[in-house]
């Protein structure tokens, strides 16, 4: 194992991070004050608690998981799309390093990445509502579950894309819609029939549940299920990236 | 001994259809200086590129160090540094970072003092802290090997290393190669700059089309392959060259002010001294006279033309 070379990688994908604080942790801690003043304040106020909790608590851990998904995939997906569009690719292809330690270095900063994003909106949101936090071990779970979930759907993406724009698409057209169609906002469990069956299919809404329920110990659907989901989801995300450097695709020639 | 590299019937067909390279064997010996020439699109980046494990050979095999590079390619990796023809490094990141990152990639410990002597070598040393976009482009191309020399590689490719390269910065360049292979570096540099190859290359290897058609020593194939020329200039310019002299072939230049003669170096009688004497007998008489030897370049040239006719 190349213990080195996955550091050296994980923590050159770090230094990019530091170097784009800025973007990095402003843009997020600045949306999630957006949210809480429009749904929060404004229309929080003449909501009623869902659940037995306040609106405003109640969006925490969709607020989260909408930053958490949308920026690991986008973390993930830069960082490998990068060095294959300036060349510099060659050097990771020309190294002692496997497949696994490649992913270890890339995803892992990715997920880290997205984990902190991930605390510092929770931090943010302490500000306007209080939170509490049922199961801190589940909530740490899926949260480090997620995201590497998502940064490892995103390293896929950064593979496939042959293009910037591609890199926005999936995020922008797929994951975004199904966060907020996926209950970050509401309990699916306020739709009316057809609607809240069709929501099922979405994957987002286990992910959404499941968290919620380490924070308010309820969810829309079991937590077993949720955690199950969302596993499944990993091992389908692991395996198209053990795929990927078995034949090389998009990587080498 | 073992030769460092070894590539056996190494092929490589790409996705649209390309055979780049045709079973290409080629025994590369520890130590040496080896220059790959061939003209543009004849596979030498590909050959190169898949030694590295940066594009996947279609068949064939290749050892370096003893190791395969595709079973055992942690070990073979861990002993090649890559210089790629073309210039690609981290816009955003210093020069310090980018070549301890290298050195990390390739499982070494950090060695400050290591890097340092390194930069100073390649005359970055001042711009260790500068981004690499601050850069210019002798220098960027400094980076990329310091990047590749970063993890202390017994074999180094440089795919044209002087491709754009001020004659200054290729002089020093040449300095650092030769250094570097004092140090028991083995090279293998692709150039389309002939000189370079003459002055600097144990061997070079002639490949074209995906073949090899060549690989011999450098003064070998300058002796073997090289012509020469022997011209001599007249006291009286002559219009025709005489028929008593046309077994020699001569070449009349300078408006008939000089004769030229070619010759094979390799020729057991050279047929300098007849045609002195004939020249005598006949009353012509010279004022000076002059050898000259071929280039590797027309020798280079010569090989590709000559490979060239039979395949059309
Ligand atoms: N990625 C690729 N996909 C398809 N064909 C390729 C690819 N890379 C190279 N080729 C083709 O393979 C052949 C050999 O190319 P290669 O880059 O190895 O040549 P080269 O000897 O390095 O040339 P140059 O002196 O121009 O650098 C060319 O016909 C080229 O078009
Ligand atoms: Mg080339």
């Amino acid at each position: 194992m190349n213990i080195r070379g996955v550091w050296a990688l994980y923590s050159f994908e770090m230094q990019r991070t530091w170097r784009t604080l800025w973007q990095s942790v402003v843009t997020p801690v600045i949306t999630t004050v957006l949210y809480f003043v429009v749904f929060g304040s404004a229309i929080g106020s003449r909501m009623e608690d869902i659940g037995g909790v306040d609106y405003g608590a109640f969006i925490v851990p969709g607020l989260m998981m909408l930053s958490l998904l949308t920026q690991s995939i986008s973390n993930a997906s830069f960082g490998i799309y990068f060095p294959k569009f300036s060349g510099t690719v060659y050097e990771m292809l020309s190294a002692p390093m496997s497949p696994i330690e490649l992913v270890l270095g890339y995803v892992g900063a990715a997920a880290t990445k997205s984990i902190l994003l991930g605390l510092i909106i929770l931090a943010t949101a302490n500000l306007f509502v209080d939170v509490r936090i049922e199961y801190p071990l589940v909530m740490i779970l899926f949260l480090v579950l997620t995201a590497l979930t998502f940064s490892l759907f995103g390293f896929i993406i950064g593979i496939w894309a042959d293009g910037f724009e591609q890199l926005s698409f999936i995020p922008m057209l797929v994951v975004t819609p199904l966060t907020f169609l996926g209950g970050a906002f509401y309990s699916i469990n306020m739709l009316p029939d057809p609607w809240r069956s069709i929501s099922l299919f979405n994957p987002v809404v286990y992910l959404v549940s499941g968290f919620r329920w380490s924070f308010y110990g309820e969810g829309d659907v079991s937590i077993g299920l949720s955690l199950g989901i969302t596993a499944a989801f990993l091992i389908a995300c692991l395996a198209v990236v053990i795929w990927i450097f078995r034949t090389g695709y998009r990587l080498k020639e | 001994m073992q030769p460092i590299i070894s590539i056996s019937n190494l092929s490589k067909t790409y996705d649209g259809g390309v055979r780049a390279l045709n079973s290409v064997s080629l025994d590369i010996e520890q130590g040496e200086i080896f220059a790959l020439l061939g003209p543009n699109g004849a596979g030498k980046t590909t050959l190169i590129s898949a030694v590295c494990g940066i594009v996947t050979p279609t068949s064939g095999t290749v050892l370096a160090g003893g190791h395969d590079i595709i079973r055992g390619y942690k070990k073979a990796r861990a002993m090649i540094g890559l210089v790629p023809q073309e210039i690609s490094t981290d816009a955003f990141e210093t020069v310090w970072a980018t070549v301890n990152f290298s050195r990390g990639l390739f499982g070494k410990a950090g060695d400050r003092a290591y890097i340092e002597q390194l930069l100073r070598d390649l005359a970055l040393w001042d711009k260790k802290d500068a981004k690499i976009m601050e850069l210019s482009g002798g220098m960027k191309r400094r980076v990329m090997i310091a990047k590749a020399l970063s993890h202390e590689p017994e074999i180094l490719f440089l795919d044209e290393p002087t491709a754009g390269v001020d004659v200054e910065l290729r002089r020093s360049m040449w300095n650092l190669v030769r250094g570097l292979r004092e140090r028991g570096v083995t090279i293998i540099l692709t150039t389309h700059y002939i000189e370079e190859a003459e002055e600097m290359a144990d061997r070079v290897g002639v490949i074209r089309g995906g073949e090899i058609i060549v690989v011999e020593e450098t003064e070998a194939i300058m002796r073997k392959l090289g012509k020469r020329q022997l011209t001599l200039t007249l006291t009286e310019a002559m219009e025709t060259v005489p028929d008593a002299l046309a077994e020699w072939h001569l070449e009349l230049a300078d408006e008939g002010h000089r004769l030229v003669y070619s010759f094979d170096a390799n020729d057991e009688s050279t047929g300098i001294p007849s045609l002195l004497r004939r020249m005598g007998d006949l009353g012509i008489g010279f004022a000076d006279l002059d050898t000259s030897k071929s280039s590797l370049e027309d020798i280079f040239v010569g090989l590709v033309n000559a490979q060239q006719e039979p395949a059309a």
